[in-house]
């Protein structure tokens, strides 16, 4: 299936929400989602949640012969896959793009970092080594696939035991998980990617984006961290330049985050040593809440509902008196009424004469100077609140449009659409007779001020 | 006396289809077999019940029974083909037997004739627009198919807007489409949503939830403050308020809606009103 195509409504919504630091579930600039951990019954199995992005990791281990330049290391081999379930665009032959980048930084981050001792995974030199296959699939994706499959990689690793072998003399045997327990692998560290999305040209930065804010954002520059605070890999991608400052900012936040994350892993990883230590049940099966329905479960998100009232107070004083939700149309002249607020004016700067506009429609007031060139006279004839009051108020008065070509047209902003100006003319010409009369009178007020 | 012999009967002969007025408001799986009413008395117990002939065409009296959702006609009886509960509504007026349909839950929408949804305009090539709505295929919309469109006045759509209307043709086998305009030629609410709010997806049965004659939720979210909303049956809904802020309180309310009973709706609603 094709991905659904992201609105321009949406991604307008998007970067101004991110512009006023606010982001579509409530976190902090700088806040992960809640990371969930549970293991298989199997060593080595392990499935990572992180929000609602999901990753499976197996690990699994056979004995080959070594690589004919590296006679005494075993091979490591990962392999991450985007599952058909994980989004309705990912398809058996489509993906491609996306799962070489990821592949490539699983790779980098794992293998070239050196976090597994290769060394010790060697069983007979030049002919017999284990080789580790690490297999992540991807099974839901709500953005950050990168993070949550670094997570699951080393936690299965971590997690993995080996069957142990011993070597005598010519001799090799290799023992049953009955026989003796299996081994752990030797890691030396523990390397988690941290990934830090870019939008409008570098200016705002989010950790842990989700799937809507990596559909807008300009580049995305993923860490690679462990808790000692040595970089493993560091990778920018989508082309956004980067000043050295921002990247340290970004290298030191990955430390504190680093850290936060390795605990919860080594917690996650005691737990589950010691309910199977115990005796107890463990498992996926466990993991999940038995006589519940979690299905209809969603997590609380943290949605700032502090300053609603106060903001909403604010527009209602400045623009007084408060509107009420269904308006009653107003007639402005007879075959056309006017229901609700409209279209943001572009005529001018209104600010100013709505402070100075104590009394009058507060939405009305936007409207009257909008359309005041139409409704020049019938302003004056309605006697709407306020209508001839603004030339008084207004010192800076928005735009005085005439609509007879002959006389002088003042335009107070010149930068703001002349285009407008004209179509609004040939509009209004109609009412060309009565109104020259109110507008000269005007321009004599102005005069004398 | 017909169901207790049914249900017997049931029992004994294992898949025996049950009688849809007893189904009521419980679970059904697909695949079951569902008996209307008149049919009851037929399928006695063995199958072979004498009735005294009748002379009166009266004796075979039909209701017209409507099959709606996730049901099917098989030969006389109802087939059940999504799993879910057995609902009926009473017929208001006149004959007929009423509507059965089953309430599920999903969330890939299926183009219907007559839906109202939101979709998104992804291409645009000569007279028509592509509007992906959800569905397998994207919908085609026509220029014309605008209030007060011609063919010298096009409407300003471009891609990546977002356009409300409904399905006229919408069936298995061709691509759906889709007008902004009623058979009266006016919009009536339809056409290109405008530029800020935002857009988000839910649950199919959320939105026949928000837009029953009689929701609650709809009500108290109005009077928290002013706002907009546009709600499409594949699942979409736009919102916009005055701040972002406020709109994303409402998305994060929507969106949390289904998972809460009323009572938990209210207190959130009684917290938000007083903060």
């Amino acid at each position: 299936m094709k991905e659904t195509p992201l609105s321009n409504c949406e991604r307008r919504f998007l970067l101004r929400a991110i512009e006023e630091k606010k982001r579509l579930d409530g976190r902090q600039t700088y806040d992960y989602r809640n990371i969930r951990i549970s293991f298989g019954t199997d060593y080595g199995c392990c499935i990572v949640e992180l929000g609602k992005t999901r990753v499976l990791g197996q690990v699994s281990c056979e004995l080959v012969s070594p690589k004919l330049n590296r006679a005494t290391e075993g091979i490591l081999f990962f392999n991450l896959e985007l599952s058909q379930m994980a989004a309705p665009a990912f398809e058996p032959g489509r993906q491609s793009d996306l799962l070489v980048k990821l592949n490539r930084l699983m790779e980098r981050c794992l293998r070239n970092s050196k976090c597994i001792d290769t060394e010790s995974l060697c069983v007979v030199a030049g002919e017999k080594v284990w080789q580790i296959r690490v297999d992540l699939h991807l099974l839901n994706h709500d953005g950050n696939i990168i993070d949550a499959a670094s997570i699951a990689a080393i936690v299965a690793l971590c997690h993995f035991r080996r069957p142990d072998v011993s070597v005598q003399g010519d001799e090799v045997t290799l023992y049953t998980p009955e026989e003796r327990d299996p081994v752990p692998l030797s890691i030396h560290h523990m390397p988690i990617c941290v990934s830090f999305a870019f939008f409008q040209q570098g200016t705002y930065l989010l950790v842990d984006p989700n799937e809507r804010e990596e559909r807008v954002m300009d580049g995305l520059l993923v860490i690679a961290m462990n808790k000692h605070r040595e970089i493993c890999t560091i990778q920018s991608s989508g082309g956004i330049m980067l000043l050295k400052d921002q990247v340290l900012r970004c290298s030191k936040i990955a430390g504190v985050k680093v850290a936060e994350i390795t605990e919860l892993i080594l917690k996650a990883l005691e737990n589950d040593q010691k309910v199977r230590k115990e005796g107890g049940k463990f498992g996926f099966a466990e993991s999940i809440a038995n006589q519940r329905i979690t299905a209809f479960k969603m997590e609380k998100a943290p949605i700032d509902t502090s300053d609603v009232e106060e903001k909403a107070e604010e527009i209602i004083a400045e623009a007084e008196p408060p509107s009420e939700v269904v308006s009653t149309p107003v007639l402005w002249t007879p075959g056309t009424a006017q229901i609700g607020e409209g279209v943001e004016n572009s005529w001018g700067d209104l600010e100013d004469s709505e402070k100075e506009d104590d009394e009058g429609g507060g939405d009305q007031a936007i409207i009257l100077d909008g359309i005041k060139m139409d409704t020049g006279v019938e302003v004056s004839d309605i006697g709407s609140q306020g209508g001839p009051k603004h030339w008084k108020n207004g010192a800076d008065a928005p735009i005085i449009l005439s609509d007879s070509e002959e006389e002088e047209m003042i335009i107070l902003e010149p930068d703001k659409n002349p285009k407008k100006i004209r179509t609004q003319t040939t509009s209004a010409k109609q009412e060309k007779a009565p109104s020259k009369k109110p507008v000269k009178r005007r321009k004599k007020k102005r005069a004398a001020n | 006396m017909a169901e207790p012999a049914s249900v017997a009967a049931e029992s004994l002969a294992g898949s025996r289809a049950r009688a849809a007025r007893t189904v009521l408001g419980q679970v059904v799986l697909p695949g079951e077999e569902l008996l209307l009413p008149e049919q009851e008395d037929a399928e006695g117990p063995g199958g072979a019940v004498e009735r005294p002939l009748s002379l009166n065409a009266r004796a075979c009296s039909r209701v017209r029974v409507v099959c709606g959702p996730g049901l099917r006609r098989c030969g006389d009886r109802l087939l059940v083909t999504k799993c879910g509960r057995l609902r009926h509504k009473e017929p208001g007026s006149g004959s007929g037997g009423g509507v059965y349909w089953v309430d599920s839950q999903q969330k890939r929408y299926v183009p219907v004739k007559g839906d109202h949804v939101i979709g998104i305009v992804t291409a645009k090539s000569g007279d028509i627009f592509k509007v992906d709505v959800g569905g397998s295929e994207p919908a085609s919309l026509s220029y014309l198919s605008f209030e007060g469109a011609t063919k010298r006045n096009r409407p300003n759509v471009q891609v990546g807007d977002l356009i409300y209307g409904q399905f006229v043709v919408a069936n298995k086998d061709m691509e759906p489409e889709m007008v902004c305009i009623d058979s009266c030629g006016r919009a009536n609410g339809m056409g290109v949503i405008g530029q800020d709010g935002l857009l988000f997806k839910v649950t199919l049965g959320l939105i026949r939830k928000l837009l029953a004659p009689d929701c609650e939720i709809i009500q108290e979210v109005g009077k928290l403050y002013p706002l907009e909303i546009v709600f499409g049956m594949n699942g979409r809904i736009w919102v916009k308020a005055k701040t972002i802020q406020q709109t994303l309180i409402l998305a994060n309310i929507l969106e949390a809606c289904e998972h809460m009973t009323s009572d938990q709706r209210k207190q959130i609603f009684s917290r938000l009103a007083e903060s």
